[in-house]
């Protein structure tokens, strides 16, 4: 049946090798643009999570819903080396944040007060490198501020300017203290540009009556598909007791993955009329070859062959076909995803509006599993469904009708 | 039916077969008893319209009858569901095609395998039986020609071999030799009353041609869906 099924699908070599040509491009673009599709993801999620939030947050339960002062990690050590040690896990950094009145002369602005420890933060947020002017934290006993862009324009401040700090402190006592900008930051996200000021951890601590204690643990894994794995292991590692929970990035900023999600859909809605096109085509070629070949089948028909087996055989003339032209779709287009993924894929006027929200401006796009796999697995079913109409065909076939075509 | 007849490869009882076209009721077969007995070599000829084709593929349960009752090696066609009539075609009933209709992807040995292997014989044993037969119709060296390689009557006497491979109690030409010159008719005729005579396979023919018709040993004479004569040549 095999040798029969693969004979039958050369009998018109021209016919054959343009539907296996259609089915290889589609596949090939699918691959391609599912390939990148997936990659830009991987490349927006890292630039987002890579800001600031990180990939995995430590937070007391109830934080990320209501940030209150009094809920704290109270051994924010255990946790840190707990956490370092997990494998996947880059860095963890400690962080402690409040919301207070920050002034500058005649001007007031309500600010998110983060403080960090110099020396981890930059291996968990780009914002370290993101100094527009001045520069970032050099020693952990440093007391000063590193402002957002936008808030140190709406203060009216620059590097050397003093700024005081009105708040509450974790106790519910008067938190305040003047100190110098050492820095401002361009992070490219409106918010934090225009909300966050940041100070070495000991000197919120002071300023705050912190004790000792801190907010949130922010984690930095090396490669988006390692969240998972890290949270589960953080999980089980008993480091969270009663009190803490693991947050990942996407429940911490829900918007991208929706954003992803209405991308994906959106970018399917193209992928399967691309898709249709091709059954289409694989469906009309085996419409025509069952027309053409009715007399023969009838021919089978009449010497004994089952109906059941002539329409596998339609059937399995099909899946030859597809799996042939797929896999020839699933290298070309791995092909094209490895050059691109050495030489970077960019559109012209992608790098600047990549810039302005801090993503890298080409697209790096990687071979995976799903990338090869997504596309021609869908082009495979919606053919194969088509091509049981021809096949029904076969079945309905009266074996004296198609004999008497003579 | 009496125990004989159902040893008989046909019985046709009142046989009717009628169609539609438009508003017209063509009688293509109205009303034929008919029994063919084991061994015969009978030939079915009559005009064209005379209802050849129509009682083969009646006998053959291609075909369904509009009334009457079909026999097929013992079996009531009438009562048989699609997949049963194919499997007892394959076991027991060959065809010869005027237009020879082999499977054109295949090569001569491969047509002549064809059947056998839906019967589920084993590769050896398919691959012997189509080399002999392919000789003993003449066609040796040639197994792996595709029928695109072939003389009509090279490609007729394929299809008598892929007929007789799959050892037949019966087999069914419907005018096989349409389509061929005088001489490879008359050569094709001869080997297939050879192989009736050697193994006992019985024959049933369709034609117009005068040459099948002589060397025909029963000969019934159709004419507007009825038997008009049948009888038995010396």
């Amino acid at each position: 049946m095999f040798k029969l099924a693969w004979r039958n699908i050369w009998r018109h070599p021209r016919r054959t090798m343009l539907t296996l040509l259609a089915i290889a491009f589609a596949a090939a673009v699918l691959v391609f643009f599912i390939g990148l599709q997936l990659s830009s993801y991987d490349a927006t999620i890292n630039a987002t999570i890579s800001v600031f939030n990180g990939a995995i947050q430590v937070q007391p339960e109830g934080y990320h819903d209501r940030p209150q002062m009094r809920l704290t990690i109270d051994r924010p050590q255990q946790v840190l080396s707990s956490i370092s040690e997990i494998p996947g896990v880059v860095a963890a950094a400690p962080r402690a944040i409040g919301f207070a009145l920050l002034s500058s002369g005649s001007r007031t602005y309500g600010a998110q007060v983060v403080g960090v420890d110099p020396s981890t933060e930059p291996k968990v947020s780009t914002i370290p490198g993101l100094i527009k002017e001045g520069r970032y934290f050099t020693s952990t006993d440093e007391t000063s501020f590193i402002v957002g862009t936008d808030l140190a324009k709406n203060l009216h401040v620059s590097v050397g300017d003093e700024l005081t700090l009105l708040g509450q402190g974790r106790d519910g006592s008067m938190a305040a203290t003047v100190l110098p900008i050492v820095g401002i930051f361009s992070s490219g996200s409106e918010e934090l540009d225009r909300m966050m000021v940041q100070l070495p951890l000991h000197a919120f601590a002071d300023t705050f009556g912190m004790n000792g204690s801190i907010h949130v643990v922010a984690v930095a894994v090396k490669q988006v598909g390692d969240v998972e794995p890290v949270e589960r292991e953080i999980e089980r590692s008993g480091v969270l007791g009663d009190s803490l929970v693991a947050l990942r990035w996407d429940e911490l900023i829900p918007g991208i993955r929706q954003m992803i999600e209405l991308d994906m859909s959106s970018g399917w809605f193209f992928y399967f009329t691309l898709i249709l096109i091709v059954a289409f085509s694989v469906v009309n070629t085996f419409f025509m070859a069952v027309l053409e070949r009715t007399r023969e089948f009838c021919v089978m028909l009449s010497l004994g062959m089952r109906p059941g087996y002539l329409c596998r055989l339609v059937v399995l003339e099909s899946v030859m076909l597809l799996v042939s032209g797929l896999l020839l779709g699933i290298f070309i287009g791995s092909l094209i995803v490895l050059y691109f993924g050495e030489v970077g894929f960019s559109v012209p006027g992608m790098e600047e509006m990549a810039r302005q929200f801090n993503m890298p401006g080409s697209i790096y796009p990687r071979v995976s599993f799903r990338a090869l796999t997504d596309g021609p697995s869908v082009i495979f079913a919606t053919s194969l469904i088509g091509v049981l109409f021809p096949a029904a065909r076969v079945w309905r076939l009266n074996p004296t009708e198609g004999i008497r075509q003579v | 039916m009496s125990e004989v007849q159902k040893q008989a490869p046909i019985v046709c009882e009142s046989v009717k077969r009628f169609y539609q076209q438009g508003d017209v009721t063509v009688k293509a077969l109205a009303g034929v008893t008919l029994t063919i007995e084991s061994g015969e070599f009978v030939s079915l000829s009559g005009p064209s319209g005379s209802g050849k084709t129509t009682l083969l593929n009646c006998v053959a349960g291609l075909d369904i009858p509009t009334s009457g009752e079909v026999y097929l090696i013992g079996n009531r066609v009438s009562q048989m569901s699609k997949s049963q009539l194919a499997d007892l075609r394959l076991r027991s009933v060959g065809f010869v095609f005027q237009s020879y209709n082999l499977v054109p992807v295949l090569s001569a040995q491969e047509n002549v395998e064809f059947v056998m292997e839906l019967q589920g014989i084993s590769r050896t044993e398919r691959a012997e039986r189509a080399r002999a037969i392919l000789q003993e119709v003449g066609l040796a060296g040639m197994e792996h020609r595709r029928p695109a390689e072939l003389s009509g009557g090279q490609q007729q006497r394929v299809a008598v071999a892929r007929a007789v491979a799959s050892r037949p109690q019966l087999v069914l030409a419907d005018e096989p030799t349409a389509n061929l010159d005088s001489k490879t008719s008359g050569a094709l005729m001869d080997m297939m009353r050879e192989m009736n005579a050697e193994h006992g396979i019985t024959f049933v023919f369709s034609t117009h041609d005068k040459l099948v018709m002589s060397r025909a040993r029963r000969l019934i004479k159709m004419h507007d869906g009825l038997i008009e004569s049948d009888e038995i040549q010396s």
